[in-house]
């Protein structure tokens, strides 16, 4: 079996396992009713997931990601509340911005060779200071596209309903998978991530890529900001603060090597369930306090980080132990 | 010197009288060299003898100060690789830049990818990858990960895929370096299908043999010079050897060696020391006093017998005994505590620190010897620079000026004393004269005789068979890993040197040569 495929697996084997115990103990939980739930509070993390995913394969990471969710959600309430726009020009714009700031992020890292942790680092806080620019206060956002687009749902059997943004997220992460492996940018992101000079040797086209890349990152956060502002109705400077750091935790527990060049977007999806997952049995038990989510989200980075050294330390002893084989003679 | 070819016979790229520097280092020196239709030209040189840096303006990597390239006639300029890649020249570098993480298929075909409804159509793909392959009789899963293959079948993916992008000249720098004898064999054979086409292939070795086996024409370069162009058939090994190694000393052809001094009681002995797959199992004495060059070509083992004896790689076999009683020498750190000092050959990344000044690059050795706890001070540091300054004649304008400003031969004379600050007994110096200029040269030699006046063991090796001549009591002559002969008193001269390093009888090589 193929060694890359086994972090996925295991991710796999972690899920069902974590939602059978629960079901074990709260039989409730298994419902569709649960599920959908699951979907829905889980969509705006995994759909900035599926750019991490790609930011993470390309061998570059995303600290904006938190920040860009809460901007975009500021932008779309001010314009809609105060400016009285239509949401779908408000959600226009705050597209737009968020790709073009993840452009010119990509842009800095890629022609100005600085490592894309500090430049996104300080995409980090420049976004997150452009909310406070915009306004400190929570802002409601009461329209009726809104109502409509939240009232939206396709009943799944069992009584459960997959809602808009559940179903949004899902058709990311669709079309996520299709980039990642049915398109040249695809490849050219994870031949970047492989080895760049390589990559660049073989003609790739490393600064378009690069570009690219940090565009759809930062145009999936906006796509997130819409759905946390779905989600919650307003807009607020504070929210989404850290969400970077969840989305890096399901990337990497979904199988993703921080090192770049090796992940799957498939495995992502399983790594945002299995944080979900944990947030709805503290739900169903009631004692917990939330924080057990990240306890056990750190043990579990812990323990896919020490999976993928050895296996990462199996596969060279294997490859060096083929060489050496062949150097004799 | 040129091979007696026709003029007219088909030259697809040729440069001409073409020079490159960097930072003053003449890498190209009026180079020469052609490459026709149909013929494998073996490039040759050691290390630092500009095969790469030619290379490297064929393919836009580098451009050159000065000359012409010219290519099916045309004269152009080469501006980057991708640029080469599409007039229709193909490098395979030594390390297969591919793309392990990648799919077999996605190597052969990333960025050119066909596709069906605007998305890859990866069975096209890799249907079209197997009909590649089952060119050079490869049936292998082109769905798997490249890293899942050895490094033969990559570097003939690596070959496919250039030959199809490109397609009419194939550079492979040195591919055989890490093959067995099958599969050097296996790309030899793809290798000799390709010149049928009419593509012309540069070839570049150190492996003598495979010269011969393989290759229709010979350039040999040396320190950036052309050393000469001929027939392969029509040049004999020796003669091979001799331009490879040269004669560019003048200023001590007429030094005879040294001397064996008596056999001392004090002395560091290595009993069949080896470590497999690097180098055979040898036997090594060295007494006080006394200098044992090193000499064989490129590849030979001499620094894998550096590493060895500075304990950067662990024998697999054999003990090393100083003064009779047995040591270990497992790490850098157990040889330096015994005495021990390594110059090594690549200074620029593995000897000086360049971003530290003269004073403290030549302070390191002595301090970490003493360990962190027992720091030296900065005026001891001063005293031990401004002591090394005058006796090494290093010419520097101040001990604070970074290292990286100064010459080559005043880096390598920088090394020289952060090891002789530590007073070592046993010195191993891998090249020390390589890339300086000729009067460094000279006063580095008569410094080696020095140190070995006042008592000190060296091991030099050198690809300067003169130089190796002027200050070895014993000589070392190593040939596909193997150290195979010992040379003392009046065998100490060139032209043995050369023809024991020529010498046939190439081990484990044998197959090859009866195929030819």
């Amino acid at each position: 079996m193929n060694t890359r495929l086994l972090p996925f697996y295991a991710t796999l084997l972690i899920c069902v396992l974590l939602y059978a115990a629960c079901v074990i103990q709260f039989p409730n939980m298994l419902s569709t009713r649960v599920l959908g739930n699951l979907l829905t509070d889980n969509a705006f993390l995994g759909i900035a997931a599926v750019g991490m995913t790609l930011v993470i394969i390309s061998g570059g990471i995303d600290l904006s990601v938190g920040s860009v969710i809460a901007f975009t959600g500021v932008l779309i309430a001010v314009l809609v509340s105060h400016h009285g726009m239509h949401p779908l020009a408000a959600f226009a714009i705050a597209l737009t911005f968020a790709a073009v700031f993840g452009a010119a992020m990509g842009a800095i890292i890629h022609y100005l060779n600085v490592p894309a942790f500090i430049v996104t680092l300080a995409g980090m806080f420049l976004a997150r200071g452009l909310c406070f620019v915009l306004t400190t206060q929570s802002i409601p956002i009461n329209h009726p596209f809104y109502t409509a687009l939240q009232g939206l749902y396709w009943r799944l059997p069992g009584g459960g309903r997959l809602t808009f943004i559940g179903g949004l997220m899902l058709a990311v992460f669709a079309a996520g998978i299709i980039i990642a492996h049915f398109t040249k940018f695809g490849s050219y992101v994870y031949a970047i991530g492989g080895n760049r000079t390589s990559a660049e040797l073989m003609g790739v086209p490393v600064a378009r890529t690069t570009i690219g890349i940090y565009a759809l990152s930062g145009f999936l956060s906006g796509l997130a900001g819409i759905v946390f502002s779905l989600y919650t109705s307003a807009g607020y400077s504070l929210s989404a603060v850290g969400v970077e750091l969840d989305t890096i935790a399901a990337v990497v527990i979904g199988g993703t090597l921080l090192t770049g060049g090796v992940g799957y977007v498939a495995g992502t999806f399983f790594g945002v369930l299995i944080q979900g997952i944990i947030q709805t049995y503290i739900v169903f038990d009631g004692t917990l306090s939330s924080w057990w989510t990240k306890i056990v989200v750190g043990i579990l980075l812990f323990a896919f980080i020490a999976l993928q050294r050895v296996l990462v330390f199996v596969s060279e002893r294997r490859i060096s132990g083929r060489t050496i084989a062949r150097s004799t003679g | 010197m040129t091979a007696n070819v026709s003029p007219q016979d088909d030259v697809l790229l040729s440069v001409e009288n073409i020079h490159k520097s960097f930072l003053g280092f003449k890498a190209l020196d009026g180079v020469d060299f052609d490459i026709r239709a149909g013929e494998i030209h073996a490039l040759l040189g050691e290390n630092g003898a500009g095969k790469s840096t030619l290379i490297k303006v064929l393919t836009g990597v580098h451009q050159p100060d000065s000359g012409v390239i010219r290519f099916e006639g045309r004269e152009i300029g080469v501006r980057d690789t991708l640029q080469a890649q599409h007039l229709g020249i193909g490098t395979v570098y030594q390390e297969v830049n591919l793309l392990p993480n990648l799919s077999v298929a996605e190597n052969l075909f990333i960025g050119r990818q066909p596709k069906r409804f605007g998305f890859v159509d990866r069975r096209e793909m890799e249907r079209r990858a197997r009909a590649l392959l089952a060119q050079y009789g490869m049936d292998i899963d082109v769905s798997a990960d490249l890293a899942q293959y050895s490094v033969a079948v990559q570097q003939l993916i690596a070959i496919a895929r250039a030959v199809d992008l490109s397609g009419k000249v194939l550079i492979l720098d040195e591919p055989t370096a890490s093959l067995d004898r099958n599969e050097t064999e296996m790309l030899f054979a793809v290798m000799r299908q390709l010149k049928e086409r009419g593509m012309g292939i540069v070839f570049i070795t150190h492996f003598l043999d495979q010269v011969y086996a393989v290759s229709d024409r010979v350039t040999i370069l040396r320190n950036g010079k052309l050393a000469g162009t001929a027939l392969t058939k029509e040049l004999s090994k020796i003669d091979l050897v001799s331009k490879m190694l040269g004669r560019t000393l003048a200023e001590v052809t007429h030094t005879t060696h040294r001397t064996a001094p008596p056999a001392s009681a004090r002395r560091i002995s290595f009993r069949g020391y080896g470590l497999s797959r690097s180098i055979a199992p040898f036997d090594l004495d060295i007494s006080e006093g006394e200098v044992v060059g090193v000499a064989g070509l490129l590849g030979s083992g001499r620094t894998e017998t550096a590493r060895l004896l500075f304990g950067i790689d662990v024998p697999d076999s054999g003990k090393a005994t100083v003064d009779g009683k047995e040591i270990r020498l497992s790490s850098p750190r157990e040889a330096v505590a015994a005495g021990f000092g390594l110059c090594p050959e690549d200074r620029k990344t593995d000897g000086i620190v360049g971003d530290l000044s003269v004073r403290e690059n030549i302070a390191l050795a002595l301090q970490a010897r003493r360990g962190w706890l027992r720091r030296l001070s900065s005026r001891e540091q001063s005293e031990l620079a401004d002591r090394f300054i005058k006796a090494l004649d290093i010419r520097t304008s101040d001990m604070e000026k970074p290292v990286k400003f100064l010459s080559g031969g005043n880096q390598q004379k920088v090394i020289l004393a952060r090891w002789l600050a530590t007073n070592p007994r046993f010195l191993i110096l891998d090249e020390p004269t390589r890339g300086i200029d000729v009067g460094a040269h000279a006063e580095i030699i008569t410094l080696i005789n020095r140190l070995c006046d006042d008592g000190m063991a060296l091991l030099v090796i050198s690809s300067e068979i003169e130089e190796i001549v002027a200050y070895s009591s014993r000589v070392r002559v190593l040939r596909d890993r193997v150290h195979t002969a010992e040379l003392t008193g009046k065998d100490i001269n060139a032209a043995t040197i050369m023809r024991t390093i020529a010498a046939d009888t190439p081990l484990g090589d044998e197959p090859m040569e009866a195929k030819q």
